[in-house]
């Protein structure tokens, strides 16, 4: 277990260093990375004094030494519009998109699993049809789409939940669907899949063999072993729902990072963008350390596999 | 007219109805997007500024239909939409293109070189990986600034990974086949071996991956010009003809609802055909 949990440490090591240097590259693939941090209009004296202020004007090698140095102490540079570090704006917007993230996690999971149960418990009927049309439904919809039908229908026409705003739970349900409806897709499709091959296997059949009832089965034993799969896919998802939270907050005038990393790309504030994607990218490779190191817990083919 | 319908479905019996609609769904809107500016019934950048927002079916000044109504800027939203078309597919088709050529190439060469340069290619993936796609495609569009080939070139640079990892474990499992043993023995090149041998027998894979990406990225396309990222005006792409149309959405539903359920349509279609295809050419894989 310990030779499979360094292993795993040192690839997620080389993976955030990856990350960092990626976002590097697009930060400069433009040539000159000054002229993404000055406000429109600004005179050539201002830009060359910010050019050397922010040590622009270096070869990039140690322009990137520089930004690996600053990194290595929690220096994310300082937000050329508001005039304080961009961390530190960026945590004062992350619980409202973790806020959101939890929400749309509750309706992927909590819609997702159950879905993907009835359509490999009643496979080849017409329930399984049904509903695979709402699982090919929420993949093909983007989410900025379903979220204006959203506030069409329950807001505006119904008026049953605000249009935006963060006051209330019942602001979080429709930014929550619009958001959770992609990954609740894919939890149904990974448990139908997961289910389906659990259903195959011998044991199945030698419990049912033995008199077991089908859904005595299915709740004792084929469940459990299908999870497995869930998880890995569950901590891949949150990743992707930091990141999707880009449009939806937009839609919704929902204040977390989302929203903020558009707002900082209208005011070329891209420091504060530049500490969204690496922090979202950190948590991502975060979480699916944790999904394996919960998996092979689980599983000890993989624990002791190498 | 009927006999000929027969004929049609006797010859394409293997193939379920539902596969035969969708494809037809799918040619309908390509045909549309190459002949738009045949089919379209008006110039899509015209202004009328006395005919904004007019609803579907509107008789404009000097007997113009409006079929499918008008924007903000009394623009015909039928030939917006038709216009609009040839810029999500385009997007799409050729950031599939870039992605394919880059991804594929690297996992063959990968697969089938192994030692230090597997190593690299593949840690580059898991790190590519690493980043949300949707994310890495937002921040690049915005430093580089937007334009349909800058577009493609993001998107099609930031989905590469998917194939590699496709072409990479195909190759592995090629490589040691004896037909391919035997045209190495021959003297071939390993260029040679993978374009001429190896990628004709793990295409099937990559075309799986390949359909439920271009899906993806007509949702990206269009998540991207919504953001204002994307497909800048004058020119349009349905992304951003629901971008504007978003403000007036209240007023004006089908400056959304058209190019939206186009859109949804086409990416339901391809998702149908894409989960067909891996159904028909892989039954046993899980690859997602």
């Amino acid at each position: 277990m310990l030779r499979y949990a360094i292993g795993r440490l040192i690839q997620a090591a080389v993976a955030v260093f990856g990350v960092i240097t990626i976002v590097f590259v697009v930060m400069h693939v433009s040539g000159d990375p000054t002229l993404l941090l000055v406000p429109q209009g600004a005179s050539a004296e201002e830009i060359a004094a910010l050019r050397h202020q922010l040590g622009f004007d270096q070869p990039i090698l140690t322009q990137y030494l520089a930004y690996l140095a600053g990194l290595a102490h929690f220096d994310f540079g300082i937000s050329v519009v508001q005039r304080v570090p961009a961390i530190d704006i960026v945590l004062s917007r992350l619980p409202y998109t973790i806020y959101l993230a939890a929400g749309a996690l509750t309706v992927a999971v909590g819609a997702g699993i159950p879905v993907g149960i009835l359509m490999a418990a009643n496979k080849g009927t017409l329930v399984e049809r049904a509903l695979a049309a709402v699982v090919l439904t929420g993949q093909s919809v983007p989410t900025f789409l379903s979220g204006i039908l959203l506030i069409l229908i329950f807001a505006v026409e119904l008026r049953w939940l605000p249009t935006s705003g963060v006051g209330s739970l019942s602001a979080l349900i429709m930014p929550s669907i619009a958001l959770g409806a992609l990954s609740m897709s894919t939890f149904a499709r990974m448990m139908r899949i997961a289910m389906v091959d659990e259903l195959g296997k011998d044991y199945v059949r030698a419990a049912r063999a033995r008199g077991l009832s089908m859904r005595a089965v299915v709740m004792r034993h084929v469940l459990r072993n299908s999870a497995i799969p869930v998880i890995t896919v569950a901590a891949l998802e949150i990743g992707n729902l930091l990141a999707g939270a880009v449009i939806v907050e937009t839609v919704f005038a929902w204040p977390g990072i989302g929203q903020l990393a558009i707002q900082s790309i209208q005011s070329r504030d891209f420091l504060v963008v530049q500490v969204i994607v690496l922090l979202i990218s950190f948590i991502y490779v975060a979480t699916s350390v944790a999904a394996d190191f919960a998996y092979a817990a689980i599983d000890p083919r993989i624990r002791l596999a190498r | 007219m009927t006999n000929a319908l027969a004929a049609i479905r006797r010859r394409t019996s293997r193939v379920p109805v539902s596969i035969l609609i969708v494809a037809v769904i799918i040619a309908v809107i390509v045909a549309a997007a190459i002949l738009a500016p045949w089919i379209a019934p008006a110039d899509p950048d015209r202004q009328a500024l006395l005919s904004r927002l007019k609803p579907p079916g509107t008789i404009g000044r000097g007997g113009v239909t409006y079929l499918l109504g008008t924007d903000d800027l009394g623009r015909d939203l039928l030939s917006r939409i038709l216009y609009g078309a040839r810029v999500s597919l385009g997007v799409a088709l050729l950031s599939v293109f870039v992605s394919t050529l880059v991804g594929v190439t690297l996992g063959m060469i990968a697969g089938w070189f192994r030692g230090w340069v597997d190593v690299v290619v593949m840690r580059l993936v898991d790190v590519m990986l690493s980043i949300p796609a949707i994310l890495l495609a937002v921040l690049t569009v915005a430093v580089l600034g937007p334009g349909f080939f800058k577009l493609v070139l993001v998107l099609g640079l930031t989905r590469w990974p998917r194939y590699t990892r496709v072409a990479y474990a195909q190759t592995l499992q090629v490589a040691n086949l004896p037909f391919i043993k035997a045209s190495e023995l021959a003297g071939a090149g390993a260029m040679r071996i993978l374009f001429r041998h190896v990628l004709p027998n793990i295409a099937g894979p990559i075309l799986i991956v390949a359909t439920s990406e271009f899906g993806l990225m007509i949702l990206f396309e269009a998540g991207l010009s919504f953001l204002g990222l994307g497909i800048q005006p004058p020119a349009s792409s349905w992304g951003s003809i629901m971008s504007v149309g978003r403000q007036f959405v209240e007023r004006a539903w089908w400056i959304v609802a058209f190019p939206g359920g186009c859109l949804v349509l086409l990416v339901l279609s391809v998702n149908v055909l894409g989960d067909w295809l891996r159904d028909r050419l892989d039954p046993r894989s899980r690859i997602r």
